[in-house]
C-alpha cells in the first residue's frame, strides 16, 4: 500500500527544469531513500512534498488526499513531519519547551487560544514532551537554551520534535550532512530504532551511502529531476547505470 | 485561578504594594525644599504613570513576545479616547461604559489594521503600521471632523445628549465619576511638611492597571505566551510543525490594541478630552521606547519604562536656569555659570536631549533595558556578599589547621 503517490510532477525555475515528470511511491512502513548528485532536485521535491513548492504540473497523494496547494502547516497537520537540511528548532526558548509546542500542535491542532491556563498545569503535555525527550536520550538537557546545543544535539531534538507530533510520514533532508562520524552512527541507530518501535514511514534525502545503506528498504535515484531507477538496496549498489549517474560522481567529491 | 508560580506572585505582590502607596513613596521630599520639584506624588502625574504603564504592558505583549514592532499602536489609545468621549457626550458621565467601550472599539480597529499589516513581517510590517499611524492622524485632524472634532477634538459639553444622566444646569461642566464619585476628588493628608495627595482617579487607574497586569502575567505564562514567543524564535519551524503563526500573532495585536484602549479610555476619564495629536505617530513611537528601555519581553519592564520616561518628561523638563543656580549658588561664580551654561541644553525643553542619551545608553549597554541592568546590579552584590561569607568560612575552617 503506497501512502505517498507523486504523478507526473514538474517543476521548473526559469530555464531551469528541477524536476522532472517524475513518478515516485512510497510504501507504507518502509523507509525510502532518495539520492543523487548534487542539484539532482531532491530537496526541491520535498518542498513540493510539504507544501513549500508548488509544482507547475502533477499531483501529489498523501493516504489518498491531494497535499498541493495546501500550506506547510495544514499538510503536516494531515502527518507529514519534516526534519530541515540544518536543525531548525526554536533557539530561543528550553529545550523542553521546544519539544512542548509539537505536543501542542499535536493536541490542539493549528490554532487555540489557551491563553488563560498555565503551561505548567498542562500535565499531559509536559508527560508527553518529557517521555519523548527521554527516547531521545535528552531528558537532562530539558532546561537547556535549544541554541545552546551541539549539532547533533539539535539534530536529535528535532526529530524527537517530529515524533512528538506522531507522524504517520517523516522526511528528512541529509539528516547527517556535516557530521562527523560518530554523530552519523548514532543518527542511524536513532532512526532504526524509530522504525523498529512504530507504525512510521520514513523518507529520507541523504549523501552519505553508508547511511543510506543501512537504513533503506528502498532506493530511488534522481538525476537532473528524473528518477532513474528505482530498486533495493542490492540491486542499486550493482546498477551500471547508478554507478555511472551517481555513484562514481560522488566518489570525486 | 490564582495559581501562580512563587516568583510571579511576589512581583505582583510588589506591584500592588508600590501601586497603594504611590502618593507616599513619589513624594519622599518635603514641600518647599530645594527638592520638592522631584517629588512626582501628585494626582496627575501618578495617573500618567499608571496609564502609559497600561499602554506599555499591553505593547510588549505584541512586541516583547512576537517581535512584531509596531509603529501604530497610538491610533489605538486614540481610538480609545474617542469612544469613551462619545460614550460620555451620548450615554453618561460614569467612566464604566466610557472604558468597555474604549476596549472593544480599540479592538475592532486592531483587528482591521492588524489584519492588513500582518500580511508582511519585519521592517515590512512596521512601516505599513506607521503608514496606519499617519492616516489615522489625517482621518482624526480632517477627514472625520463631523466624529473627532477636527483640530479642536472633543469634550463633553453640558447641553450633550446623555440619555442615562439627569440633564446638567446650562453653562456647568459635566464631570467624570464613578457611580457618583468624581474622578477628580482627592483627599489630602498632612503630615509635618509632607503634603501627600490620595486621588480616586489615580487608584481607578491603578486597579485598572493591576487587573492589566496580572492577565499579562497569566499570557506569558500560558501555552498562548509560549506560542508567541515561539512565533519570534522561528516561524519556519512553527509552520512545519502544524501550527499557523498568523492568528497567533494577530490575536497578540488584537490583545494589545485593546490595552491601548483601555489607556486612551481612562485618559479620558482623568481628563475628559481628546485630540487628534493622541495618535501622532510621535506618541507610537514613545510606547516603543518605553518598553525597550524597561526591558522588552520581560513582565515588569514596560512599567518601569513608562514611569521613567514620563517622569522625565514632567520633572526634568519643569527645571531651569533659575533653578540650577539655585542648586550651584554655592560654587564659585565662574564655576557655577559654567555648569549651569552645560547643564542647560538638557533640561526643560531638552528633556529629548537626556532622553536621549539615557536611552541610547540603555540599548548599547544594557539591551535587555532597566530589568536587566538591576539583575546585574543584584547579581553583582549576591557574589559581593557570596565572597564575603567564603572569606568567613574559609577562614574558620583554616583555623583548625593552625
Ligand atoms: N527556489 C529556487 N529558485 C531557482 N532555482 C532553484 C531553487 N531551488 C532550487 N533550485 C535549483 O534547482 C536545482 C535542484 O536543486 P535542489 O536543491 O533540489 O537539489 P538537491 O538535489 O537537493 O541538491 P543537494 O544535494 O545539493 O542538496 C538546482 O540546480 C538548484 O540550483
Ligand atoms: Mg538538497
Amino acid at each position: 500500500m503506497s501512502i505517498l503517490e507523486i504523478k507526473n510532477v514538474n517543476m521548473r525555475f526559469g530555464g531551469l527544469q528541477a524536476l522532472d515528470d517524475v513518478n515516485l511511491n512510497v510504501v507504507e512502513n518502509t523507509v525510502h531513500a532518495i539520492i543523487g548528485p548534487n542539484g539532482a532536485g531532491k530537496s526541491t521535491l520535498l518542498n513540493v512534498l510539504v507544501g513549500k513548492l508548488i509544482p507547475d504540473t502533477g499531483s501529489v497523494m498523501f493516504d489518498g488526499k491531494s497535499v498541493l496547494g495546501r500550506a506547510p502547516y495544514e499538510i503536516n497537520q494531515m502527518g507529514i513531519s519534516r526534519v530541515f537540511q540544518t536543525p531548525e528548532i526554536f533557539g530561543d526558548l528550553s529545550v523542553l519547551e521546544n519539544m512542548m509546542i509539537p505536543c501542542f500542535a499535536h493536541r490542539d491542532g493549528a490554532f487555540e487560544l489557551n491563553a488563560v491556563a498555565s503551561v505548567t498545569s498542562q500535565k499531559d503535555i509536559i508527560a508527553h514532551a518529557e517521555h519523548v525527550l527521554e527516547e531521545m536520550n535528552m531528558a537532562e538537557k530539558r532546561h537547556m537554551h535549544a541554541s545552546a546545543l551541539s549539532r547533533g544535539d539539535k539534530r536529535r531534538l528535532e526529530i524527537g520534535m517530529c515524533l512528538a507530533q506522531e507522524p504517520r510520514l517523516l522526511l528528512l533532508d541529509e539528516p547527517t550532512a556535516g557530521m562527523a562520524r560518530a554523530d552519523t552512527n548514532n543518527t542511524i541507530d536513532l532512526l532504526r530504532q524509530i522504525k523498529d518501535e512504530r507504525d512510521i514511514t520514513i523518507a529520507i534525502i541523504e549523501h552519505d551511502m553508508h547511511v543510506v545503506f543501512s537504513l533503506a528498504e528502498r532506493i530511488t535515484v534522481l538525476a537532473q529531476g528524473k528518477p532513474l531507477v528505482e530498486d533495493t538496496p542490492d540491486n542499486i549498489k550493482g546498477h551500471p547505470k547508478v554507478r555511472e549517474a551517481y555513484l562514481g560522481e560522488s566518489a570525486d567529491t | 485561578m490564582l495559581k501562580m508560580e512563587k516568583r510571579d506572585r511576589n512581583l505582583l505582590i510588589i506591584v500592588t504594594l508600590m501601586l497603594v502607596f504611590a502618593p507616599f513613596l513619589l513624594n519622599p521630599f518635603p514641600e518647599g525644599s530645594v527638592m520638592a520639584q522631584f517629588n512626582a506624588g501628585y494626582p496627575d502625574l501618578m495617573q500618567r504613570f499608571v496609564i502609559f504603564g497600561i499602554f506599555a504592558i499591553g505593547f510588549n505583549i505584541l512586541f516583547g513576545l512576537t517581535g512584531y514592532l509596531s509603529f501604530g499602536h497610538a491610533i489605538f489609545l486614540g481610538v480609545g479616547s474617542y469612544a469613551a468621549i462619545w460614550m460620555m457626550k451620548l450615554l453618561t458621565m460614569n467612566v464604566i461604559p466610557a472604558i468597555i467601550m474604549a476596549i472593544v472599539i480599540s479592538g475592532i480597529f486592531a483587528l482591521v489594521i492588524g489584519w492588513i499589516s500582518l500580511r508582511r513581517s519585519g521592517i515590512y510590517f512596521s512601516i505599513i503600521t506607521l503608514a496606519f499611524a499617519l492616516m489615522s492622524f489625517a482621518l482624526a485632524y480632517s477627514v472625520l471632523t463631523p466624529i473627532t472634532g477636527g483640530e479642536t477634538g472633543l469634550q463633553p459639553k453640558a447641553a450633550d445628549l446623555r440619555i442615562l444622566d439627569a440633564p446638567l444646569a446650562a453653562g456647568s461642566t459635566p464631570r467624570a465619576n464613578l457611580f457618583g464619585l468624581e474622578m477628580s476628588s482627592s483627599y489630602k493628608l498632612e503630615i509635618g511638611n509632607w503634603l501627600f495627595t490620595f486621588s480616586a482617579g489615580y487608584y481607578i487607574a491603578a486597579v485598572m492597571l493591576l487587573l492589566s497586569f496580572y492577565l499579562s502575567i497569566r499570557i506569558f505564562r500560558s501555552p498562548f505566551g509560549m506560542m508567541l514567543r515561539a512565533v519570534k524564535s522561528n516561524q519556519q519551524r512553527m509552520n512545519y510543525t502544524g501550527l499557523n503563526p498568523k492568528p497567533y500573532t494577530l490575536a497578540a495585536f488584537v490583545i494589545s490594541g485593546m490595552y491601548a484602549g483601555l489607556a486612551g479610555g481612562l485618559m479620558v476619564a482623568m481628563d475628559t478630552q481628546v485630540g487628534p495629536e493622541r495618535m501622532f505617530w510621535t506618541a507610537s513611537g514613545e510606547v516603543v521606547m518605553m518598553t525597550i528601555l524597561g526591558g522588552a519581553g520581560t513582565l515588569i519592564g514596560p512599567v518601569l519604562g513608562a514611569g521613567l520616561i514620563k517622569y522625565m518628561e514632567n520633572i526634568i523638563s519643569k527645571i531651569n536656569a533659575s533653578i540650577l543656580h539655585e542648586w550651584f549658588y554655592w560654587l564659585p561664580d565662574g564655576l557655577e555659570n559654567l555648569l549651569v551654561t552645560v547643564i542647560y541644553p538638557f533640561i526643560g525643553k531638552g528633556w529629548h536631549l537626556t532622553l536621549g542619551i539615557i536611552f541610547m545608553l540603555v540599548v548599547i549597554f544594557l539591551p535587555g533595558g532597566l530589568v536587566e541592568g538591576s539583575q546585574k546590579i543584584g547579581a553583582l552584590i549576591r557574589r559581593k556578599l557570596d565572597r564575603g561569607k567564603d572569606k568567613a568560612k574559609s577562614s574558620k575552617s583554616t583555623k583548625p589547621a593552625e
